[in-house]
């Protein structure tokens, strides 16, 4: 399966980002292959919608789940028409949370915040 | 004639000002282009009164039709659209009516719906006609009700006096408000935020380049820094309204003290008198 | 780390002066101005230092080069925002535009292309003490909304430890209070008593409720009016909304904000209620319930 995570450099050794919408990469971490792809999140830069955005590029590299700190609502309505499920990040170690979430400690993402709409955010 | 009456600063008289020179030259139209917070009405208390829904332009898409090219998508500057599992999603509350997703998809699967913001309610209040604007809570833009009011306000001769009560700051709601005013009435207190905003809103008058003056709202003893503020800027001062329990209590109930008392009716007509002559003063060069 | 907006509906009702008071009580080391169209806070708190500036990009602006432009009117005539207006050559207002791309798209020569632009300054005053931060709207931009966003962003990027904010708001119900009540733990309302101040608190109070928001409500300058006090009383109570308490009409508050000094500094009645106020406020932000 395909997780996907918003992180802040291009390097498993890094953290989680705080935000998702403009978090400035995404990981993509295949756990049967074991290999992650690093990507630019274009989304950051958006004036708003950048968790629409955002969700939309998660959806393209057909992720099977997305483990965030946190999600606005405008996302995850996008992640969930797709089928993709939401998983609360612990603490911001990106190797922790993938071990986390192959060993079913990671709880779903429940709290959606409003988000930001359309006006920027972090 | 119309007259916009503007402040940097919140709650420094602009509905005062407005409404009770409105209300003293008798027969006149009070245009509300705060449309988050319309106040006029509660003084006017308008009949007659008629309610048009102003709305926006949002896509809505048949998925019949849409082939998944998600140029849409591609195009939308604000993130408005998604698509996932061969179905788009259209955001709304995101989407700023520009049209371009309908007008650069290659099957017209979208098609334009309206999304009702907000109103315009017209009535009349004696000799006042009263246009109201009322922006939607939960609403981002009050622009579009704002081009309808000032673009529906069109007076019989140029010589009929309009009154357009603008939202507080500087931001594009109240350069939209401004744009086909005549002339500007800024309106300032004796407070320090009063004067910091007012430098605000005078540059504004000055890069639309329209004439103007300013009204002292709220006077008392003592040095105020408004008024300090116009002389060194070398500012027209059209008049002085004292600060008195009296009018703030007329105006906390919902009075229009020009009308309920003959007081305030002779301070609001010398000030509209004052205004119409810097107005004929302006206007002169230009015709 | 809580964070506590002040917001009022309607102008001019003493969110600032309650707001700066509040962090003079506090000693709050954390806290913004979202007011960013016309910001006063800093003329009270009084900053020592020069601010970290930035520049805050709005939405890109659409820019015609006359010497391919064609004159086809293509744009004009598809610019939502009347935003394209032909003075000799074809220009595009930038107070208008909002930076959809539409023109861009359409113009058969390429004429046009968007272009990043300045819509405001940030400033962030961090120091080991406190973090202010606050920003300037340029007049006639849209998107307040965003730098309301990013002001309370590098309010908490600069502000590691600190346990509460607080965050004097705008007025309105628009786009930048929505944007400042996004992520807010309570929201204390000014209201003012009048025709006028009723109308507007009720509509904050809506906006914030559709945002979720716990919501609390101070009446200043209480005596001015107290029929209407009752009312809002009473409008409080019917909607289950917090009261957290009256603050009279002042002179003392007048002259010590135009000396550029919180109405608790002095021994004043309006610094007295406010400091009960406070109390309140603070108490229900940290309710859990």
């Amino acid at each position: 399966m395909k997780l996907a995570m918003p992180v802040n450099e291009k390097d498993m050794k890094t953290e989680i980002c705080v935000s998702f919408g403009r978090s400035p990469y995404f990981l993509f971490y295949d756990t049967d292959t074991e290999e992650g792809t690093f990507i630019d999140n274009s989304a950051a830069a958006s004036s708003g919608g950048a968790g629409i955005k955002a969700a939309q590029i998660i959806v393209d590299n057909n992720a099977g789940a997305l483990l965030t700190p946190r999600c606005g609502e405008n996302a995850a309505n996008v992640l969930k028409s797709a089928d993709i499920n939401l998983y609360k990040t612990e603490g911001v170690s990106v190797t922790e949370n993938i071990e986390a979430f192959i060993d079913g400690k990671l709880s779903l993402l429940d709290e959606i915040h409003e988000g930001f709409h359309g006006h920027g955010g972090n | 004639m119309r007259i916009a009456v503007l402040s940097g600063k919140g709650g420094t008289g602009k509905t005062l000002v407005s409404v009770n020179l409105a209300a003293a030259a008798g027969s006149s139209t009070y245009i509300d282009c705060d449309v988050e917070e319309p106040n006029g009405h509660l003084f006017f208390k308008p009949k007659a009164v008629q309610v048009e829904e102003i709305s926006v332009g949002v896509p809505a898409v048949d998925n019949t039709l849409c082939n998944g090219c998600r140029k849409c998508v591609d195009f939308c500057k604000f993130n408005a659209l998604a698509y996932v599992k061969d179905s788009l999603i259209i955001f709304e509350e995101i989407c700023h009516s520009c049209g371009g997703c309908m007008m650069f998809c290659p099957v017209e699967a979208l098609k334009e719906t309206e999304k009702v913001i907000g109103t315009v309610e017209n009535g009349m209040s004696d000799q006042v006609r009263v246009q109201t604007g009322i922006l939607n809570p939960g609403e981002v833009s009050g622009v579009p009700i704002i081009k309808r009011l000032i673009g529906e306000s069109n007076p019989a001769s140029k010589e009929e006096l309009t009154l357009i009560d603008c939202p507080p700051g500087s931001a594009c709601v109240v350069m939209e408000s401004i744009k086909d005013a005549n002339y500007c009435i800024l309106v300032a207190e004796p407070t320090l935020f009063g004067a910091h905003n007012l430098d605000m809103v005078h540059e504004l008058v000055e890069l639309f380049q329209k004439p103007f003056g300013v009204v002292l709202n709220k006077c008392i003893e003592g040095e105020n820094p408004s008024e300090k503020y116009c002389v060194e800027k070398g500012i027209r001062i059209l008049g002085r309204i004292p600060y008195d329990a009296e009018l703030g209590k007329l105006n906390s109930n919902g009075e229009i003290a020009a009308r309920k008392s003959e007081k305030y009716n002779a301070i609001f007509s010398s000030l509209l008198k004052t205004v119409r002559q810097e107005v004929q003063h302006e206007t002169a060069s230009d015709s | 780390m809580k964070q506590l907006l002040i917001l009022s509906g309607k102008g001019g009702t003493g969110k600032t002066t309650i707001a700066s008071a509040f962090i003079k009580l506090s000693d709050a080391r954390v806290y913004a101005d979202c007011d960013v169209d016309a910001p006063n806070l800093h003329l009270i708190t009084k900053q020592n230092a020069e601010p970290e500036k930035s520049d805050y990009f709005g939405l890109p602006i659409a820019e015609i080069n006359p010497q391919i432009c064609i004159e086809c009117d293509q744009c004009r005539r598809n610019c939502r925002f009347d935003a394209i207006k032909v003075d000799g050559i074809y220009k595009v207002d930038p107070y208008a535009c909002e930076g959809c791309g539409v023109c861009e798209a359409l113009c058969p020569t390429d004429a046009i292309v968007l272009k990043p632009a300045v819509a405001g300054e940030l400033m962030l005053y961090a120091s080991q003490q406190e973090v202010f931060s606050t920003a300037q709207l340029k007049m006639g931009s849209g998107t307040s909304g965003k730098l309301v966003t990013e002001v309370k962003k590098q309010m908490k990027s600069a502000a590691v430890d600190a346990q509460y904010a607080i965050i004097d708001g705008s007025p309105g119900i628009g786009c930048p209070v929505i944007a400042s009540l996004s992520g807010v733990d309570l929201v204390l309302i000014v209201a003012e008593p009048s025709m006028s101040g009723l109308s507007d608190m009720e509509r904050i109070i809506e906006t914030a409720r559709k945002f979720g928001t716990k919501t609390a409500v101070c009446i200043n300058k209480y005596d001015t009016n107290l029929q209407i006090t009752e009312r809002i009383e009473d409008f409080c109570e019917r909607q289950g909304l917090d009261f957290a308490g009256r603050i009279p009409f002042d002179w003392e508050a007048v002259k010590a904000i135009n000396m550029g000094r919180t109405i608790v500094d002095i021994n004043c009645p309006s610094g007295n209620a406010t400091k009960k106020i406070y109390h309140k406020t603070m108490e229900l932000l940290y309710d859990e319930s």
